[in-house]
């Protein structure tokens, strides 16, 4: 069951919201939901977002989360924005090749690759 | 705990889930485990573990269209060579053929539609069963998955 607890971890730096997630698993639904929410609350705060989804600690991920990503996308996307992601592990990177999410989403091998990446 | 196990010889069981998030992960440990002592390495704990989250929220959220009150029955089969898995709720049951494929250009936006095709992509052999409301998903140790 979700919690008013963030399941996100989120800095600001140079203009760039750098989110990490805290969970392991993002399977439960309420979680995703909230998890969603959260990034899109921010990313509509902004004239244009510039993002970074850093999935160092995540390990399993469902379809459902994908359609948050993909949502997200779409509204970044809508309001000329940046959204780059980082530190997703092999099996999920597969994950994303196997829907072919690769081709939507712009993913960099580290955080640090990423920052250095978004344009100005 | 709202998972009901009826256990009988070797490594099968058969389970009624009534909650969703905390059966789920009570039969995923359970799982994750007998695989893990059967010779599952991590790959094929992934595969499974995913095509199973996909079948069984599937259950839950499209079968039983979230109504409380109704149950989703697991069936599993563990061997070294095979895990075999059927989920069945309490809906009508559905084409899954109507599904539209999410990897087409035009559908890549479209924020549902993968769990189908991660099962597939994940397990050597995905199968709904008359009416729509079952799927029996397997998995056989050593071959390459994928569809």
């Amino acid at each position: 069951m979700a919690s008013d607890i963030s399941r996100l971890r989120i800095t600001e730096k140079d203009g760039v919201t750098r989110v990490d997630f805290v969970d392991r698993d993002i399977l439960d639904e309420a979680n995703i939901r909230q998890i969603g929410s959260e990034l899109l609350r921010h990313v509509e705060s902004k004239p244009s977002p510039k993002m970074l989804l850093c999935f160092r600690n995540v390990e399993h991920l469902s379809s459902a989360a994908l359609g948050t990503l993909i949502t997200l996308h779409s509204t970044v996307k809508k309001k000329s924005g940046q959204l780059r992601m980082s530190d997703i592990r092999p099996q999920i990177f597969e994950v994303f090749v196997i829907t072919k999410l690769n081709k939507l989403f712009t993913v960099d091998e580290t955080a640090e690759q990423a920052l250095t990446r978004f344009s100005a | 705990m709202n998972a009901s196990p009826t256990n009988s010889p070797g490594d099968s069981r058969h389970e009624v889930l009534r909650e969703q998030r905390t059966d789920i992960e009570r039969v995923q440990e359970q799982v994750s485990g007998l695989l893990a002592d059967a010779g599952y390495d991590d790959a094929a704990r992934f595969a499974i573990r995913l095509a199973m989250e996909e079948a069984l929220v599937n259950a839950f959220r499209h079968g039983n269209r979230g109504e409380s009150g109704r149950e989703v029955m697991l069936e599993w089969s563990i061997t070294p060579d095979l895990a075999e898995f059927i989920v069945q709720d309490e809906g009508e049951g559905f084409d899954p053929e109507a599904v539209p494929d999410p990897t087409l250009d035009e559908n890549l936006e479209i924020p549902s539609g993968r769990g189908i095709m991660l099962m597939r992509a994940y397990m050597h052999e995905v199968e709904y069963l008359p009416p729509g409301n079952r799927i029996r998903l397997r998995y056989m140790r050593g071959r390459k998955a994928g569809a």
